[in-house]
């Protein structure tokens, strides 16, 4: 641990600057990702506040030099806390001309380019389809474009250490790196101590990456090709520890934390998908507090695991993506009928069928919501940060186990792969979660000559929460069965009676409706009290509406804002809140999954803002689409 | 009459499938076992007699009540833990190899049972049995194979033999079958056995044995269906039959079958051809005793190499059952998947010092963290 760095000594012209948004972009095989990420610890360790967003292609290595095969890392700092990964970079560094290619239509006019010129070579600028250079074209002429041969000097830094030329000029990412940190002024020394220990076992490879990094700095501190240096200063935050995470992690840590929390051991049933997959490989790191990862031969039997590790006593949890929900579906069923607790994580991205599987979307709130037969009732909880992942599974668990339910929890690509600084939270003030096993009888018969005998009924309710005993095999006494068939009330045997159907049906729907009481209001952001305008998101939509609506307030206008983490059950106070205002703009990244809802629940006209280009939101459309919205409600002219 | 009852509990000096699974300190009848529930398969159905000698059997094992569950898919079959005071889940189709996974590793202290039909197992849930059986997670899985879809009224299954006229193909199955021994071997089983309804003591023997081996002990149980398949298994039940159609499996003994109307003595036994090493059924003729002591397969259930045992799963009809080996056909050692797993958790909570809320805290505030005064 370290206090956060000074800046290093400035030798050129310093400017003043609030944010910037850099992003990296280059072939997969460039390095972008560990790029871009070394440059947001180094931002974080300076203190700034941070988005990134990660963004790669689904083929592990598409053909080298093409537009698929772009990798690309954005992250955005400033001095002050932001919401998103900014909609349009200030500064692109491209190390191929596909990646120039790929990226430019983001870049506003004016925007700093960065380009590799080693790599504009003509059989390169065929494989991204231009005819000419865009170096030369004078195509590029209304941006800030800086020709840098980084692969050039890289093979020239790294002479001495004797590597191949495929390999020295494999560490010209680190040239990159060093180039902007220079440029920005961020610390180093995270850095090189990174390197030292990424590569510590391949030295000429560790020195080669280092002596890249240091000469990137170097160049622009002594060449003509940068005059300016820019300064970003560190951001006013919550006094705390801090450390930048990403969704998953994040999801991961809450669920040790859960299992702390809860006593319960995990156990994770899983098979392999994108972008979920690391959710397992963390679990899996940790063992040593009783967390079993169990890697089932498809999604059904992971699920299948987890049930039967719930239906054992263990935290039933099962981690995927939405094709990998579709087939845990009839599963999820069985969990609702058999009332044990589990937990499934959908960390969403853009469909249907295999879609785009490194993209983000929210399109599987239906399927959450829906996606099983029979009335099948699942709760659904949805974080809206990656830092907030941990807060979010750590909500589902405690839901599951109260209630006794499968919970579905729904990430997105971005939450996953997206980091943010996130205060690390005290454990002594998490909240305890009480599993509450049955350990004895709860009810007695009556014999027809009068002797009572004390009885267990699997399926007599708690008043409060409406939910059933959890007996756990070996517990004497307790021995039940459960199943997918009907249940009869209290007894559960199966039971094909009408009316009792009828009750079941209702019960369990109950069951979930009430766990609305155990909710806290929702925060409505409305800081002039006069907006008539409330924007309202779930998930990972909270970066952009935050700032959308930031940039509407600045602009003068009236808005409210308020984010749902629960979607099944909506909090008790939704209602009310959806008639306090004229109009009600729910942006989402599908085709308005949860305005449906809304305009289902409540007969409000959900005004519909939906984008799915696999991407997050952009804050200023969005911003321009609220603006409207609140002209046309407050009456006032188009402009 | 056919000697089939004579099993191996295991073997010496290994861990049993009941290891840390607490024993009961009094005697336990079946009656312990029966639940309240009324059993409602069709009168004649070979489940009733596997249900019977289920009960009684799982008294001998000596272990408490409350630690015995039986996992079930959906079928007729997958009925059955409903009708034992044990815990139990009644699960969906196809899918209780999974669960029971999930519930072994979960708890060493659990006898494991998973009841599933020839539908259940192999059409539906083929890949979690094939799977289960590959990783070796201690349970016990009873296949009812009545080589028909009982529960949906009918249609052919993946056991039906070729040319079955059912609801669903009025002009004979295309399909060909799977022998459930072959695909278990096939899978890796370690505990691969085979034996009929309606043999009480063969059944709670091969039971008894499965029970106590360490692994995912397999058993496909011929069952006749009499409402859907009624007479499937004739051969292997009619006395006149019965002698030439069951091949017996001992180990340590040589595999001869059939019998002399006159002497009592068998009259085939199985033999490795030498030329092309397959196993082959020779007649024994006068010269019995003879072929018995040089050149007579012997069956070794514990050989680490399963071709042989393969080999002789293959002598079961594919079409009408007129002929089958029943009993053990391999019994080998193979770490248990869950112990594995508990071994692993284990060994890192071992290593792991502190109250957990402690190392939580030191997880989440690893990695470069900075702090804001
Ligand atoms: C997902 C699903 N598909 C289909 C069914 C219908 N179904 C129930 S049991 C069964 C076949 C059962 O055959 P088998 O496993 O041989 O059991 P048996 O009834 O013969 O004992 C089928 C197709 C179901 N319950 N669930
Ligand atoms: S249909 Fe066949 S298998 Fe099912 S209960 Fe009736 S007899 Fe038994
Ligand atoms: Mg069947």
């Amino acid at each position: 641990m370290y206090s956060t760095s000074e800046a290093s000594p400035r030798t050129k012209q310093v400017r003043q600057l609030d944010r910037v948004i850099i992003r990296f972009a280059g072939d997969s095989g460039d390095g972008m990702q560990l790029t871009g990420d070394r440059f947001t610890q180094e931002s974080a360790a300076f203190g700034n506040d941070l988005v990134t967003l990660p963004n790669f292609p689904a083929e592990i290595r598409a053909p080298q030099g093409t537009i698929p095969g772009v990798s690309s890392f954005q992250v955005h700092f400033a001095d002050h806390d932001i919401l998103t990964a900014g909609d349009s970079p200030d500064v692109l560094v491209a190390m191929n001309p596909a990646a120039l290619k790929a990226n430019l239509s983001d870049l506003a006019k004016g925007a700093a380019i960065i380009v590799d010129t080693h790599d504009f070579t003509g059989r390169n600028l065929t494989k991204a389809g231009y005819a000419t250079s865009p170096l030369d074209d004078g195509s590029l002429d209304e941006y800030d474009l800086h020709r840098v041969d980084l692969t050039g000097m890289t093979v020239e830094a790294v002479k001495e250490f004797g590597l191949s030329r495929k390999d020295a000029a494999r560490a010209k990412n680190m040239f990159a790196l060093g180039l902007l940190s220079w440029m920005y002024g961020r610390p180093t020394e995270n850095t090189v101590e990174f390197l030292s220990r990424k590569f510590a076992k391949v030295p000429d490879i560790r020195d080669a990456n280092i002596t890249a990094f240091k000469m990137g700095w170097n160049f622009g501190e002594t060449t003509e090709t940068f005059i300016v240096q820019y300064e970003v200063k560190p951001a006013a935050m919550a006094p705390g520890t801090y450390r930048n995470i990403t969704g998953n992690l994040a999801l991961a840590y809450g669920l040790v934390a859960a299992s702390v929390q809860s006593g319960l051991p995990i156990f994770l049933g899983s098979y392999p998908i994108t972008p979920a997959s690391d959710i397992l490989h963390e679990l899996s790191k940790h063992k040593g507090f009783g967390i079993t990862t169990f890697q089932a031969e498809d999604e059904i039997a992971g699920v299948g695991a987890a049930i039967g590790a719930s239906f054992a006593g263990q935290l039933g949890v099962t981690t995927t993506s939405g094709p990998g929900v579709a087939l845990k579906g009839e599963a999820i069923g069985l969990a609702v009928m058999t009332e044990l607790p589990l937990l499934v994580v959908n960390v969403q991205r853009g469909g249907p069928s295999t879609g785009l599987p490194t993209k983000t979307e929210q399109s599987d709130l239906l399927q959450a919501m829906f996606g099983r037969n029979g009335e099948a009732p699942v709760p659904i909880v949805a974080p809206q940060s990656p830092g907030d992942c941990f807060n979010a599974a750590l909500e589902a668990v405690r839901i599951a186990v109260t209630y006794r339910t499968p919970v579905m929890l729904l990430s997105d690509g971005y939450l996953a792969n997206g980091s943010e600084p996130w205060q690390v939270p005290d454990v002594a003030e998490l909240p305890v979660i009480e599993p509450n096993f049955a350990t004895g009888p709860n009810s007695t018969s009556t014999a027809a000559d009068g002797t009572t005998t004390e009885v267990f009924l699997p399926y007599k309710r708690d008043e409060a929460t409406l939910a059933r005993p959890w007996a756990i095999p070996g517990t004497a006494g307790l021995e039940h069965r459960i199943g997918g068939l009907e249940k009869g009330a209290e007894h559960g045997n199966i039971s094909y009676d009408p009316a009792n159907h009828d009750l079941m049906v209702r019960t369990r729907q109950a069951k979930i409706d009430r766990i609305a009481d155990s909710l806290p209001p929702l925060e409505v952001d409305d800081p002039s009290g006069a907006a008539k305008v409330l924007v309202l998101g779930w998930g990972s939509t909270y970066g952009p509406i935050g700032a959308g609506v930031r940039r509407v307030r600045k602009a003068g206008y009236n808005v409210a804002q308020t984010h749902l983490r629960h979607l099944n059950p909506f909090p008790k106070d939704l209602g009310d809140i959806l008639a306090r205002y004229d109009k009600v703009l729910v942006p989402e990244m599908n085709l308005g999954q949860l305005s449906m809802l809304l305009r289902a629940k409540y007969l409000v006209d959900a005004i519909g803002y939906n984008q799915v280009r696999g991407l997050p939101l952009k804050a200023a459309e969005l911003a321009e689409a609220i603006s409207e919205l609140v002209r046309s409600a407050e009456g006032k002219c188009l402009p | 009459m056919t000697q089939i009852s004579s099993t191996d509990l295991g073997l010496p000096g290994l861990r049993s499938g009941l290891d840390g699974v607490p024993s009961s300190g009094e005697k336990q009848t079946g009656k312990d076992f029966t639940s309240d529930q009324e059993v409602r398969w069709c009168p004649g159905c070979g489940d009733y007699a596997v249900l019977k000698a289920v009960q009684n059997f799982l008294p001998e094992l000596g272990i408490r009540r409350e630690n015995v569950v039986f996992i079930s898919g959906i079928g007729c079959s997958s009925r059955f833990p409903y009708y034992l005071d044990t815990y139990g889940m009644h699960s969906i189709h196809g899918r209780a190899p999974s669960i029971a996974t999930g519930l072994a590793t979960a708890r060493e202290d659990l006898s494991v049972f998973v009841v599933t039909g020839d539908g259940d197992a192999l059409s539906i849930g083929g890949n979690h049995l094939i799977h289960a059986l590959r990783r070796n997670v201690n349970m016990t899985v009873l296949l009812f194979n009545n080589r028909i879809y009982g529960l949906t009224k009918g249609q052919y299954s993946p056991t039906s033999e070729v040319g079955k006229v059912t609801k669903s193909t009025p002009v004979g199955s295309l399909d060909h079958p799977f022998n459930p021994v072959s695909l278990a071997l096939g899978a890796e089983g370690a505990f691969v056995a085979r034996t009929i309804d309606s043999d009480r003591k063969h059944l709670t023997s091969v039971l008894s044995a499965a029970a106590a081996h360490r692994g995912t002990s397999f058993v496909e149980i011929y069952q006749n269906c009499p409402i859907f398949n009624d007479g499937a298994f004739d051969a292997i039940k009619n006395p006149d039959t019965k002698a030439d159609a069951i091949i017996p499996l001992v180990h340590g003994a040589p595999i001869t079958f059939g019998k002399d109307k006159v002497t009592g003595k068998p009259t085939k036994g199985l033999i490795r051809n030498m030329d092309t090493g397959a196993i082959e059924v020779l007649d024994l003729g006068p010269a019995a005793d003879q072929y018995a002591k040089d050149l007579l397969l012997v069956h070794d259930a514990h050989n680490p190499d399963p071709s042989t045992a393969f080999a002789i799963s293959r002598l079961t009809d594919s079409g009408y059952l007129n002929q089958t080996p029943i009993g053990i056909f391999r019994q080998v050692e193979r770490p248990a998947y869950d112990d594995q797993a508990r071994d692993q958790i284990r060994t890192a909570s071992q290593a792991a010092t502190g109250a957990p809320t402690d190392r939580l805290s030191y997880l989440i505030n690893g990695g470069d963290t900075w702090t804001v005064v």
